[in-house]
């Protein structure tokens, strides 16, 4: 294989989206579990364990749309149609998030309405990412160089159970999360939640996974077929790794470890993914090299990205360190 | 109802309401980060308690109204894919990066240190706050800069091929983002953004003013806004002029547009038309009211350069003259108004009176919201100017849209004007509320503790108590 800029880049892609769903992941799983918690001030408590990350969390999205439209703007050009809907309910959504972290403070009358509104854009969000990901797994039809299905393509079956694992998955990390930075009441109460929510997750990816082989012939050679299949079968075995990681944290009351495990699962499926996607970007017709910009567009980008991101990384690490431990209701961040 | 006529109209209207709401927020939070970076550094070096408390006050309208420029923001990253996903494919090689560049060298930075910048002056000490603080300011001017270079390359295109695909290729990186008419646009914008602030800060030390003339921090805002409005107000005219002068160069018909000429001037002796109606349709200006040879001065300082009017170039060439006229007019006609403002009070405070002239001070709380006006309007001539292209005289606005169903955008044009008038109008709401607040004077002592940090207030201390900053 010919070294080629649009694999490394594929590679920065991805990993932007990781990055994008393990952190603002979090955030959206501490939405979905807003209504279960005991009470407003528990509530607000959970919020501050991410006011001050949020935003930064957020910008991976950014990273991943915007990357996705510099280096692969064939890509961009035809999944952003093609999600239509789905793209503008998660942008509506991520409105009502993300103004409700300064709009429940400023107000005494409809602070329960802001508050509904960040579990509901939470949710929203949620579940139209879990979708957009089924439907992009499934395929998109293509023709010459635009979207060619219909504006219901991407609402089937699997899609719907891709945006339930989703946000299964997405509540488990915010649940590991809320271990980590509260205690007391609410840590006990966040260990409650997230035992049902890990096993509901794993049943979650098991569906998924089982799913996805018979999605396409191409998936079912690379998962099943010979000699492929052995290094795909590397990925269950991890997973089940993480799992008896995540276990073992929540029996024990470790603090850290759950979320950790949970990451980790997060990024075995994630690779899993990686591993049915391959060569394509956009299944089943298009693929990285495709729809890769110019190189002169790709070098361009990377002299920056090769620089620039290690610095994000260092000073989002720095910012995560300031605001490290466990948040008391005495420090709300308001 | 929807024809394939109307996706088309149905995508430019989103696009448009969605980014003038967008842009509003950023044209004051840029300015706003200088400012608070400002107050910071004032409270740091002189130890007057009036700048942290100041700092403090702005802070909070900052973090709201820069929530908001967030959220709009991202919905704008994405809508270059949803709505104009032929554009995309082909200006991707080129804009793409500009704006990969944004994200990398400012967003990150802008919010990486936001939350340090809000919350975390007891944490990490007085000076990495300050230092956040600058960041975070300087984040927003680089943000402008990677976007207006973006944008100044769609208007002005340089420094690029066009492969066998129909996509524009870079060829030169530094004349795409130096392209020629990014310079302008940048120094206007960010002037723009400054002097919005100003108004807007120039307005709220007004208003308490009238009310409580003794507040020295109301007094403070209305000073250092009324130096900006003396000094960068005469130079964003200048600037203004020198862009129309780059646009003449680079876009004749829009000028002939903002400027209402249907007919060209082939001997020179251009007069300006001040008012007039401009009919597209019948390609005049009706009930023009002109001033002979002015035109010619302004636009090429000279009596006898021949100008070109719309008829000059094809029908299917010309940007429409009926909104961008006025817009343009509105622009300018702010632009001197501020000016006005500006001498106003230097005026009064060469006598002494700064503080205690209340028509100065009326006349600031009406200023106020002016700045949005001039940024919109001027937004509006700039890209309206640019039609009927999206990449100016290469790629049509008719050839960028996205292959989408009328029924599809007209639905997400419904959510988008819904949610943003409720979201964004409620935030409109909250951020005046603050700002009725009187600002204070000095610090509580009981606030400044470790738990209490200045400008953290505890969560609601019990289920049912609204929250402390709610109350008023
Ligand atoms: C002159 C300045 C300017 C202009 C013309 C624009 N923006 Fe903007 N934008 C900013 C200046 C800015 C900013 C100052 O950096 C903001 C405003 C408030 C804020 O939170 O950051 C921002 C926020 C912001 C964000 C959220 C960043 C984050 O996550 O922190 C995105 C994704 C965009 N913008 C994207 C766009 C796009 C795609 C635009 C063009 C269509 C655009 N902006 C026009
Ligand atoms: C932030 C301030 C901005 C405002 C208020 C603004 C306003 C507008 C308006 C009113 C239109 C509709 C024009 C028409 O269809 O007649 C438009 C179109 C458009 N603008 Fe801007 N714009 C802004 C910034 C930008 C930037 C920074 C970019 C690109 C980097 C951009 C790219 C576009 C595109 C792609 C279209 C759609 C195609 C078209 O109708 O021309 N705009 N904008
Ligand atoms: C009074 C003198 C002014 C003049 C002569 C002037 C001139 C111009 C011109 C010619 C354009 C269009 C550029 C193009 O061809 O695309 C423009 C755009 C613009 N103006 Fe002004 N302007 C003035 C005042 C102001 C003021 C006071 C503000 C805001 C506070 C403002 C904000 C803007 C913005 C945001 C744009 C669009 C962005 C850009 O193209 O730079 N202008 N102005």
């Amino acid at each position: 294989m010919v070294f080629d800029l649009s694999f490394i880049w594929a590679g920065l892609i991805a990993f932007g989206v990781l990055a994008y769903v393990l952190l603002d992941g979090f955030d959206l799983g501490i939405g979905i579990l807003f209504p279960f918690l005991k009470d407003r001030q528990e509530r607000h408590l959970a919020m501050n364990t991410i006011a001050p990350v949020w935003d930064g969390n957020e910008t991976w999205l950014v990273l991943g749309g915007g990357g996705l439209f510099a280096v692969f703007p064939l890509a961009y050009a035809i999944v952003m149609p093609a999600l239509y809907p789905l793209i503008i309910a998660m942008l509506l959504g991520l409105v009502f998030r993300g103004v409700a972290f300064e709009f429940v403070h400023r107000t005494a009358r409809m602070q329960g309405f802001w508050e509904i509104g960040f579990w509901g854009g939470s949710l929203v969000a949620t579940l139209a990412q879990g979708m957009a990901l089924g439907a992009l797994v499934q395929g998109i039809t293509i023709e010459g160089r635009a979207y060619a299905g219909g504006n219901w393509d991407w609402f089937t079956p699997f899609s719907v159970l891709t945006a339930v694992a989703l946000l299964v998955g997405y509540a488990l990390l915010g649940a590991t999360w809320l271990i980590l930075k509260t205690e007391g009441e609410t840590l006990q109460r966040a260990q409650r939640f997230a035992r049902p929510l890990a096993l509901a997750f794993l049943v979650a990816i098991a569906a998924v996974s089982l799913a996805t082989p018979f999605l396409h012939p191409q998936y079912l050679e690379r998962w099943f077929g010979w000699p492929s299949g052995l290094y795909s079968a590397i990925v269950p075995v991890l997973l089940a790794l993480a799992v008896w990681q995540l276990w073992s944290g929540l029996f024990h009351g470790h603090p850290m470890r759950p979320f950790l495990a949970t990451v980790g699962i997060f990024v075995i499926s994630f690779a899993g993914l990686g591993v049915s996607f391959y060569p394509n970007l956009v299944p089943p017709g298009l693929t990285i090299v495709e729809a890769a910009a110019p190189d002169a567009s790709l070098k361009f980008l990377l002299v920056g990205a090769v620089v620039l991101i290690p610095v994000i990384l260092a000073y989002t690490a720095f910012s995560y360190w300031v605001f490290r431990g466990k948040v008391k209701h005495s420090d709300g961040y308001h | 109802m929807f024809n394939d006529f109307a996706a088309i109209d149905l995508a430019r209207f989103q696009f448009a309401f969605t980014v003038s709401a967008h842009i509003i927020f950023p044209a004051f939070t840029i300015g706003l980060a200088s400012f608070l970076a400002v107050l910071n550094a004032l409270w740091l070096w002189r130890r007057d308690e009036v700048y942290l408390r100041l700092f403090d006050y702005w802070k909070t309208i900052f973090a709201v109204t820069f929530g908001m420029g967030v959220v709009s923001g991202i919905v704008m990253s994405y809508q270059f894919g949803t709505n104009w996903s032929v554009f995309s494919d082909r200006a991707g090689p080129v804009i793409g990066p500009l704006m990969g560049y944004e994200v990398l060298s400012a967003f990150f930075l802008e919010a990486g240190f936001l939350g340090i910048m809000l919350f975390g002056r007891q944490r990490v000490g007085e000076r990495l706050h300050m230092a956040a603080t600058a960041i975070v300011a300087v984040g927003t001017l680089f943000s402008a800069f990677w976007i207006l270079s973006a944008n100044s390359w769609m208007q002005t295109p340089a420094g690029y091929g066009i492969n066998e695909l129909g996509q524009f290729v870079p060829e030169d990186w530094w004349a795409i983002i130096f392209n020629p008419s990014f310079p302008y646009r940048l120094v206007h914008m960010v002037l723009a953004a400054y002097l919005t602030t100003a108004f807007v800060v120039g307005a709220v030390g007004a208003w308490h003013l009238l009310r409580t003339p003794e507040s020295r921090g109301a007094a403070i805002m209305f000073s250092m806004a009324m130096w900006m409005a003396l000094i960068v107000t005469p130079i964003q005219i200048f600037a203004g002029d020198a862009h129309g002068l780059n646009t003449l160069a680079h876009q004749p018909a829009k000028i002939a547009a903002i400027e209402g000429h249907y007919e060209s001037y082939p001997e020179g002796r251009v007069p300006l038309i001040l008012f007039g109606l401009p009919d597209d349709d019948a390609g005049e200006m009706r009930y023009a009211v002109e001033i002979p040879l002015l035109g010619s001065l302004i636009l090429t300082h000279d009596l006898d350069t021949p100008m070109q009017g719309l008829d000059a170039f094809p029908e299917d060439e010309r940007p429409p003259s009926a909104l961008i006229f006025w817009t343009f007019r509105i622009m300018v006609a702010v632009g001197f108004a501020m000016l006005g403002l500006g001498l106003w009070a230097a005026f009064a405070r060469w006598r002494g009176r700064l503080d205690t002239s209340p028509w100065l001070h009326r006349a600031a709380v009406l200023m106020g919201p002016t700045g949005f006006l001039a940024v919109l309007c001027g937004w509006i001539t700039t890209e309206v100017g640019r039609q009927p292209y999206t990449v100016y005289g290469l790629l049509r606005t008719t050839d960028s849209v996205a292959p989408l169903q009328a029924e599809a955008v007209a639905t997400s044009l419904i959510a988008f004007i819904v949610v943003y008038f409720f979201v964004f109008g409620f935030g409109t709401l909250y951020v005046l509320r603050l700002m009725s607040k009187r600002p204070k004077d000095r610090v509580d002592i009981e606030e400044i503790g470790p738990t209490r940090s200045s400008g953290i207030t505890p969560v609601a201390a019990s289920p049912s108590a609204p929250h402390a900053t709610a109350k008023e």
